[in-house]
């Protein structure tokens, strides 16, 4: 199954490669992977997308909470979160083509960042699916290039405003203790 | 970035190289002894360490893989952290080896490697290697210091994740710059890390749950491991046992936490296990897994391993549970603590008549012990099995409880793990999950460095001994009176076993068609060289060697076709067992 893992790290050099070998050397899958200060610069968040069984999904939250510099382990899969991807991509744009481009950037609620005579660099933001239906869509027209950033997710707030997002990311070392503490018990 | 404020914990402040600030440092934490091999990057260091003599003995080795088996045997034996000093490029990589053995079996070491200075990092400098990077997944952790202003706070962290939780290997590399450079020195006496917190405590409810399904269970095993060891945990494993009447396996890195002379002991289990091992866990109904982490070697085919029994899973790190196989009753905590805590649960219950309610289980095991006991045949040969059983024997009679048994990997290490009777932790080291063969040797002068006044026996084959044969010469310099006893098959024992069962006999490559003369290379050495090649030799060979205040190679002239008896191959069930 398919898990949204959120990491908070210390910002330190060699913690992506401490991550990424992790995966690597123990034959865990990583199907994207983003990284990114947070407020607190000592801190970095990582959005992990995997696949696994329970079994699998449950050594990876492990072996990741395992590492000195990792700060806190959330496995958002299963709770109620937000998960958006953006992606560039240069369409051909000849003059029969031009706006039928321009048509599908409306309809995808995207951008033109950037034009020429022969093509359109477009923003499309979305969940994997929403960016997916786009690409298709383009394709017949002339994608030229194409790049994505992988999946960034966050976990939503409770609607009676209790423990919104920036609460937690200012919690965070006593979040660690408890998070930590749960994940071992059982 | 550091998390906390080195001068958090006080102290006088004092302008010091970095040179002198890792010396204060290993004071502070009470070193008094380190292993390493010098070299251009660690220049400096070493030229402090001269100034500090009398308080930091260093030892020289002869090659650094040495250096840190010695400070892994000498971690090992004693409990405390070993600390070893190596240069940069090719001292950092030889040291390799060592800290991938220390992190297989959880010995806290702390590896300090020379770095080239810090403006030519990643320049292919000389006798540059990227050691980070290449040790990142064999250390629990490991550091590059860039500002020497770090180093205090550095080494302390070092240290405190060396040895708390699941101990392991810490590397922290040194730039030759950064050791030059001074700066204010003060050591912080206590430490927070906010991602580390290993949690020592089991969950109540957990433990609660454990004692009531042991309570209840009518065929009982504890499988107890390294970790009882790690933890100085024997004396509530032997209590827990004995007060319920619980029969014990070992793995080859539990050995020495409960007492081979006790009559729950079934021995070793697994890939060698005793037959009786092996038949009780698999026909137990309540397994409880002490400091022990299912290895492959223990459980052979997972599917078939203990298919009858409810499982109990005491250990200090979270990722060894439920890895290989699914347990009922995880209890995360450090093995001292809950087998403490379950102690004091059973205390509360009410009594019962514990041994009365095992009887037939414990009749049933002893029925499979003298079904097939361990055994060998003799002949007009040396058997390897029969120098084991004699140098047991022996040091017990002159020694008593003072020894330390080191092994190399391979035959020997199964022998001795089969026919040596360990009674107390700490008195076997051996490479469990690496198998790093020629780890044997040196890590027996770290335990002789450690515990003077015992005597150390390195149990060796012929090509494990040959691999760090060179520290021969360290032994003698420091007057370390070390023994090896070296099984001699003329041959890689353990592969040519292999060939034999499953490459119909064709013996590629295992055959040593030239051997050194042990008993004049001990001697070229400086140390004492004995053999024998009669069964009748074995006796007088071993005695002589335990009276001689020196290092001594004994070379025993053995067998070469002796098979490791029982065995289950490799991925079958444990029940599938090729016997003598």
């Amino acid at each position: 199954m398919r898990h949204v893992i959120s990491v908070l790290v210390d910002n330190e050099p060699g913690v992506l490669s401490r991550i990424s070998g992790l995966f690597s050397g123990r034959g865990f899958n990583i199907e994207s992977l983003n990284v990114a200060e947070t407020l607190d610069s000592s801190i970095s968040r990582m959005t992990l997308v995997t696949r696994g069984n329970d079994q699998i999904i449950e050594q990876i939250i492990k072996q990741l909470n395992k590492l000195v510099n990792v700060i806190k382990v959330l496995d958002l899969t299963g709770s109620d979160y937000v998960e958006r991807e953006m992606a560039l991509i240069k369409v051909t744009a000849e003059a029969t083509s031009r706006a039928e481009v321009l048509r599908m950037v409306d309809i995808f609620r995207g951008r033109v960042v950037d034009v020429s005579l022969k093509s359109y660099t477009l923003e499309i933001t979305g969940d994997e699916k929403k960016i997916q239906a786009a690409i298709d869509l383009l394709t017949p027209i002339g994608i030229m290039e194409i790049v994505r950033t992988g999946k960034v997710a966050i976990a939503r707030a409770k609607k009676d405003g209790a423990n919104s997002g920036e609460a937690r990311e200012k919690d965070i070392e006593h979040q660690a203790t408890v998070k930590k503490r749960n994940t071992f018990a059982l | 970035m550091l998390n906390t404020d080195p001068r958090a914990g006080g102290g006088k402040i004092l302008k010091k190289t970095g040179a002198e600030i890792f010396i204060e440092c290993l004071k502070m934490e009470g070193v008094d002894t380190i292993f390493g091999f010098p070299g251009g990057a660690v220049l400096s260091l070493y030229d402090s360490l001269l100034k500090y003599t009398e308080e930091i003995r260093h030892i020289l080795v002869r090659h650094e893989q040495g250096a840190v088996h010695a400070a892994d045997g000498y971690a090992r034996s004693s409990g405390k952290v070993g600390v070893c000093l190596v240069t940069s490029g090719p001292g950092a990589t030889n040291a390799v080896t060592g800290i991938a053995t220390a992190y297989m079996d959880s010995v806290p070491l702390l590896v300090f490697t020379g770095q080239v200075p810090t403006m030519l990092i990643g320049n292919d400098a000389f006798q540059e290697a990227d050691i980070v990077g290449i040790t990142r997944p064999c250390t629990k952790h490991n550091y590059l210091v860039k500002d020497v202003k770090d180093l205090a706070l550095v080494i302390k962290q070092a240290f405190h994740l060396a040895r708390t939780g699941r101990p392991g290997p810490i590397l922290v590399d040194l730039p030759k710059d950064v050791v030059a450079d001074t700066a204010e020195f003060s050591y912080p006496s206590k430490i927070k890390m906010r991602s580390y917190n290993p949690t020592y405590q089991g969950h109540p409810g957990q433990i609660k749950r454990a004692v009531k399904l042991i309570a209840k269970a009518k065929k009982p095993l504890i499988y107890a491991g390294g970790g009882v060891i790690l933890s100085n945990a024997s004396k509530e494993l032997t209590a827990l046992a004995q007060k319920l009447a619980i029969p014990v396996t070992n793995t080859l890195m539990g050995l020495g936490s409960f007492p081979g002379t006790s009559p729950l002991f079934l021995g070793m289990l697994g890939m060698h296990g005793t037959f009786q091992a092996n038949m009780a866990v698999t026909h137990c109904d309540a397994l409880i897994a002490v400091g022990a982490r299912f290895d492959d070697r223990v459980t052979g085919k997972v599917e078939k391993f203990s298919p009858h029994s409810q499982k109990i899973h005491i250990d200090i790190d979270p990722t060894s549970i439920s890895k290989n196989v699914q347990v009922d009753i995880p209890i995360v905590g450090d093995a001292k603590s809950v087998l403490k805590s379950m102690l004091k649960v059973i205390e509360e219950e009410p009594a019962q008549d514990w041994p009365r309610m095992r009887a037939e289980w414990l009749k049933q095991i002893t029925e499979w012990a003298q079904t097939s006991p361990l055994n060998y045949k003799s002949g007009s040969s040396i058997k390897p099995q029969f120098v084991i059983k004699k140098i047991n024997e022996i040091t017990r009679e002159i020694n008593g409880d003072e020894f330390i048994i080191t092994t190399e990997v391979g035959q020997n290490q199964m022998w001795t793990a089969q026919f040596f009777t360990f009674t107390r932790p700490r008195t076997l080291i051996t490479s469990g999950g690496l198998g790093t063969m020629g780890y044997g040797f040196p890590a027996a002068i770290g335990a002789q460095v450690a515990h003077p006044g015992k005597t150390v026996i390195d149990i060796a084959g012929d090509g494990s001994f040959q691999m760090n044969i060179q520290e021969l010469a360290t032994a003698v310099q420091y007057k370390l009176p070390v023994k090896v006893a070296v099984l001699n098959n003329h041959c890689l024992g353990m592969v040519r076993q292999w060939q034999q069962l499953f490459c119909d006999q064709r013996y590629s490559h295992t055959i040593f068609e030239v051997m050194p003369d042990f008993v004049k290379l001990a001697e070229a050495y400086g140390a004492v060289g004995l053999r024998a090649t009669r069964p009748g030799e074995v006796e007088p060979v071993i005695r002589e060697a335990l009276s001689i205040r020196r290092p001594v190679v004994m070379d025993f002239v053995v067998d070469r076709d002796e098979c490791v008896y029982p065995m289950v191959p490799a991925g079958a069930a444990l029940t599938e067992m090729l016997l003598v």
